[in-house]
């Protein structure tokens, strides 16, 4: 399993704690390489406003941007956001099946 | 950056009083009956349960590795809420918080657990034990916590 170095997590959850940004990296799993203007369209965006969201997200690695002509298209990379779930899964999963044992203690006895 | 720390959140409708969920969270010989990630044994809890006390769980995976989280009791309300700082292995800066929040409903008690400030320390120490286990489905960072 690949170590994770701090800060580069601490980029992509930094990166995911935004509803926009969460948007557009859903919008490109749908839909991967979309241009700029597309992602804007429909988010009531402002071109500059959206350049920084996508700014974050690619210092995160969280997407790649390629440029044609004077369209600039944008693609989502996986990778890092993987790695940030499956690490926080650990303790979902620490919690999960913990807390499915206390339940079953405690109502052992409460149901017949 | 720190408020983009991740955090784990899950609620659970319980059929039992909080008074019977509080002493299952607070009394060592009944936390050593469930803490735990897998169903590998936990061999020790301590609970000091007053603010300024010693927590301390011990469990051993199934794949043999132990891990013994330790933390101190911040705010302590018998029957309502529980919360305790969480260090795993090192000296992370900020360690993570763990709170139990219990409310009485209709037919028994509404738990809502938080663990917060998740370290980034906690990557590579906690890595070999929790590897392997990773098959949940993905949540979101800031997602609503998902009734039970």
């Amino acid at each position: 399993m690949v170590k994770y170095q701090v800060s580069h997590m601490d980029r992509t959850f930094a990166a995911l704690a935004d509803p926009t940004r969460r948007e557009v990296l859903r919008r490109l799993d749908e839909e991967d390489g979309l241009s700029v203007s597309e992602l804007a369209r429909p988010m009531s965006l402002k071109l500059p406003g959206l350049m920084k969201h996508l700014d974050v997200l690619d210092n995160a690695g969280l997407i790649t941007r390629t440029k044609s002509g004077r369209t600039v298209s944008v693609h989502l990379v996986a990778a890092p956001m993987r790695e940030a779930m499956a690490w926080l899964q650990r303790y979902e999963r620490l919690w999960t099946v913990s807390l499915d044992r206390l339940v079953a203690l405690v109502e052992e006895d409460e149901t017949p | 950056m720190s408020n983009a720390l991740p955090s784990v959140t899950i609620i659970r409708r319980i059929k039992a009083p909080p008074a019977k969920v509080w002493a299952a969270i607070t009394q060592p010989e009944q936390m050593v009956q469930w803490w735990g990630p897998d169903a590998g044994p936990t061999l020790r809890a301590d609970a000091d349960v007053r603010p300024g006390g010693r927590f301390s769980v011990v469990f051993r995976l199934l794949n043999g590795q132990e891990y013994n989280p330790t933390g101190v009791y911040q705010e302590v309300i018998p029957e309502r809420k529980v919360s305790f700082t969480w260090d795993g292995p090192g000296t992370p800066e900020q360690p993570s918080l763990v709170t139990f929040l219990l409310e009485p409903i209709d037919g028994g008690t509404r738990l809502t657990l938080v663990h917060e400030h998740l370290p980034d320390e906690a990557i590579g120490s906690h890595e070999q034990g929790w590897n392997g286990l990773l098959d949940k489905l993905p949540i979101f960072l800031g997602a609503k916590p998902w009734p039970t």
